[in-house]
């Protein structure tokens, strides 16, 4: 084989895992009751196919060589452990565990891997396992990008910048936890509680990934807000019937559409009204208006879909100056009164500051209790005092912010803002 | 599975006996206790008397026997369920429905059980 066709097979190797990886383990999981021992095998047969495609070349169907050989490599790993569990029978039956099988499932002869879609129940079950309660938040966010999202340990340890070990450590526990707790594949009966946990969490991929961007020099990252993208396309493809879900994704694109005008070439952050909004991704916000008017026509209202409104604002706002702020002040009022949340009613009373200038916003911004530790409450204050004339109330509010803020790019913001009201300025 | 739930409440909010709210109190462990049977799921369960009467050996290096319970916190270990569920979510909806206005239930699957010899 040449060069460049090991090249393309390790190519393909990459995208067809990142691809199935989610469905296969899902299958596999149901199939043995058992997703430790799904992923384990999963990997197995990625270890394989890694030494066999660019050997041999890539098979016809990717997908469905990785599935059977990961099976096989399931049935192996179980008898292994049933050779084991016998052996312990004979000479110490008093340490077998409670609650474990008495056989090996039984085999069940395999249907070809089917088309996509055929495995929906499957893939929800597994998407849902991955935010159970019953998990901590890393853990649910770990899982979701490893069994759902097919992406490695190192991959995701880079991506939240954790060492690898830690990360390793942290899908270990969590996959021992589902199979000795006993968390079930299931789709509950409550479903709405669990859709909200899982929402959560790919939001919260999202933010991640959102941030990193004004962190340059990390090129070699896995690109969080896309994969969230994708597995947020997964769940709307999973969750019809929930709204959110599609708003949520709405959400995404429209900030996603924003990704190339978010930082200038320094890394240094521009701020939305400073935004060259030609080069904003046209076909993005597209998809986001799609997902939303998907969501709204369902007649279900809830956070998500007011947020994608308000995000929908901006976006077809062609010059900063066309934004209608009334209109989302009039949304903020909306989500403030579902979620009662301070930070929610801070962009509040910055809407207000742009409909109706920056003493009403000031007023707003003053009833706010609670978000003393939160740099943006103090940056937003600071720009509305600077906008009102009050200058060293501005200045000292920046330097309560500069206290409090953590990423890079937006303290190197703050620093900016507070040397254009440095005293000379005066 | 078999799982068991350690019940840790505070003390000092249990209604005292002969009152109505003991009534309604018991009415309840009754009912629930009930409803684990009827569900397939009882397997033993109990409350203890308060932490006050407790004694903690310390086995170790220095043995010791220590008046009161190994933890001072304010919500103590004070009954247990052992129970039998299809899965962690079932057993977390079971324990979801004891009786109590508050509670903290910690759910741990069993691992093995000691014979009876």
């Amino acid at each position: 084989m040449t060069e460049h066709a090991r090249e393309q097979a390790a190519l393909l190797l990459a995208r067809v895992s990142r691809e199935h990886y989610g469905r296969i383990v899902a299958l596999l999981a149901r199939r043995f009751s058992d997703v430790h021992l799904a992923d384990d095998a999963m990997q197995d047969a990625l270890v394989q196919a890694a030494e066999a495609w660019p050997r041999d070349g890539a098979p016809d169907n990717p997908a469905a060589w990785l599935y059977t050989v990961a099976r096989n490599h399931a049935i192996d790993l179980l008898r292994r452990d049933e050779v084991r569990r016998r052996r312990l029978a004979s000479v110490a039956p008093e340490l077998l565990l409670a609650s474990e099988p008495e056989e090996v499932p039984a085999m069940i002869d395999d249907e070809a891997y089917g088309p996509a879609g055929s495995d929906d129940d499957e893939r929800l079950r597994l998407l849902l396992l991955c935010c159970h309660p019953a998990l901590d938040r890393d853990a649910q966010v770990a899982l979701t990008l490893r069994l759902v999202g097919g992406l490695t340990t190192p991959e995701i340890a880079a991506a939240f910048l954790v060492p690898e070990a830690t990360m390793a450590q942290r899908i270990v526990r969590a996959k021992r936890k589902i199979r000795d707790a006993g968390i079930p594949l299931s789709i509950p009966a409550d479903l709405s509680s669990r859709v909200s946990a899982l929402l959560t969490v790919l939001y919260l991929v999202f933010n991640e990934g959102y941030l990193a961007r004004s962190d340059f020099g990390a090129l070699d990252r896995v690109d969080l807000a896309e994969e969230a993208i994708r597995l947020t396309r997964v769940a709307v493809d999973l969750l019809p019937d929930e709204p959110e879900a599609a708003a949520l994704l709405a959400i995404e694109l429209y900030a996603h559409s924003r990704r190339e005008t978010r930082a200038d070439g320094a890394g240094d952050l521009v701020l939305l009204a400073d935004q060259d909004r030609s080069r904003w991704d046209g076909r993005l916000i597209s998809a986001g208006d799609q997902a939303l008017g998907a969501a709204l026509r369902q007649g279900r209202p809830g956070v998500y879909q007011v947020e994608a409104l308000i995000a929908s604002q901006h976006a077809h706002a062609r010059v900063a100056a066309d934004t209608d702020w009334p209109r989302i002040v009039t949304l903020y009022d909306q989500l403030l009164a579902m979620t009662g949340s301070p930070v929610v009613a801070l962009n509040r009373a910055l809407a207000i500051a742009m409909a109706d200038g920056p003493g009403a916003g000031l007023a707003a911004l003053d009833r706010i209790t609670g978000l003393d530790g939160y740099h943006l409450f103090h940056a937003g204050r600071a720009e509305l005092l600077l906008r009102a004339g009050r200058i060293s109330e501005a200045r000292a509010a920046f330097a309560r912010s500069l206290e409090l803020v953590a990423n890079p790019a937006e303290r190197r913001h703050l620093e900016r803002r507070l040397r254009t009201v440095a005293p000379t300025a005066e | 599975m078999q799982y068991m739930f350690l019940i840790h409440t505070d003390e000092s909010v249990a209604p005292s006996p002969g009152t109505p709210e003991f009534d309604a109190w018991l009415g309840g462990w009754v009912a629930y206790n009930q409803s684990l049977v009827a569900g397939g799921n009882w397997i033993d369960g109990g409350s203890l008397t308060p932490a006050a009467t407790a004694t903690t050996v310390r086995i170790g290096s220095q043995p010791a026997i220590v008046d009161g319970p190994f933890s001072e916190a304010k919500e103590q270990f004070g009954g247990f369920y052992l129970i039998e569920a299809a899965d962690l979510d079932e057993a977390l909806a079971l324990a979801a429905r004891i009786p109590l206005a508050e509670a903290s239930v910690e759910v741990r699957p069993v691992a093995a059980r000691a014979l009876g010899v």
